[in-house]
């Protein structure tokens, strides 16, 4: 298989009514403040979730009975304007380190002193075995080139 | 959230995660999946209930043999749940980045 399909990235932006160093700022350095305590991958429940700030710096969550669970690691650090995390939660929401997924995630000013912040989380087809088959499978016989050809068939076919 | 986590529930069991990949290969019948394992039938019949509940797979009727295929459902909906939990964590970014005052320091 050629791998020429893959699962779309996920994108999402916002605009906040803060400068860029602060929205930069809050999302780093502040992390565990805003993250919702829903997102875990630990059995314990969540205390806190940090990234350090530096490449190759940890990103993971405490939980309350202070174990630490990675999710992956900073890969690009350029405050106040970029930096790129590698998401290492497969599809069976456990950590892998041998697992890249990235999340890119710019601060951009938007004037009147507040910041757009754009997120893509992409390379979803690393994201474990469910990403990779489904490439696999969109391939095959029962994806697009599959149905394609039962199209052609049934119009041969009139 | 509104995942309910039950396809990557499904997968974090090494022996279904190799009766998807099995089947995610070209559709296959219980029976061609409990040779190619070291697992009984009737577990397999288990393991593909739990499967299709996720909606991982789906299954159809061929003659006298029920044959699992790919259901692109179950993928679709983790891709979705992630696009969820990001726009979850933005709301709250941007009220926690908005906390101290409009227009910040």
């Amino acid at each position: 298989m050629t791998g020429t399909i893959a699962p779309a990235a996920v994108r999402r932006s916002i605009t906040v009514e803060a400068p860029r160093e602060r929205a930069f700022e809050v999302f780093t350095a502040s992390f565990g403040r805003w993250w919702p305590r829903s997102h875990k991958i630990g059995s314990a429940p969540m205390q806190s979730a940090a990234i350090e700030p530096r490449v190759g710096g940890r990103w993971y969550e405490i939980g309350d009975d202070g174990s630490e669970c990675q999710w992956g690691d900073v890969l690009v650090w350029e405050p106040p304007a970029r930096i790129v995390l590698a998401w290492r939660i497969g599809a069976d929401w456990r950590f892998n380190p041998n697992l890249l997924t990235e999340v890119e995630v710019r601060f951009i000013p938007a004037g009147d002193g507040k910041t757009r912040v754009e997120l893509e989380h992409r390379k979803l087809e690393n994201m474990g075995t469910a990403m990779e088959a489904a490439r696999a499978a969109f391939e095959s016989e029962r994806g697009w080139n599959g149905i394609l050809a039962n199209y052609q068939r049934a119009l041969a076919e009139r | 959230m509104a995942y309910d986590y039950a396809a990557m529930i499904a997968l974090a069991d090494p022996t279904r995660r190799a009766i998807f990949e099995l089947v995610v290969e070209q559709p296959r019948s219980v029976s061609e999946l409990a040779r190619a394992l070291p697992v009984s039938q009737p577990a397999v019949s288990q393991h593909l209930k739990v499967l299709r509940c996720a909606r991982l797979v789906g299954m159809e009727r061929r003659g006298a043999s029920n044959v699992y295929h790919l259901d692109p459902y179950g993928l679709a909906q983790m891709r979705a749940w992630l696009d969820g939990m990001w726009a979850g964590a933005f709301d709250s970014f941007k009220a926690e980045v908005e906390k101290d005052g409009k227009g910040g320091t």
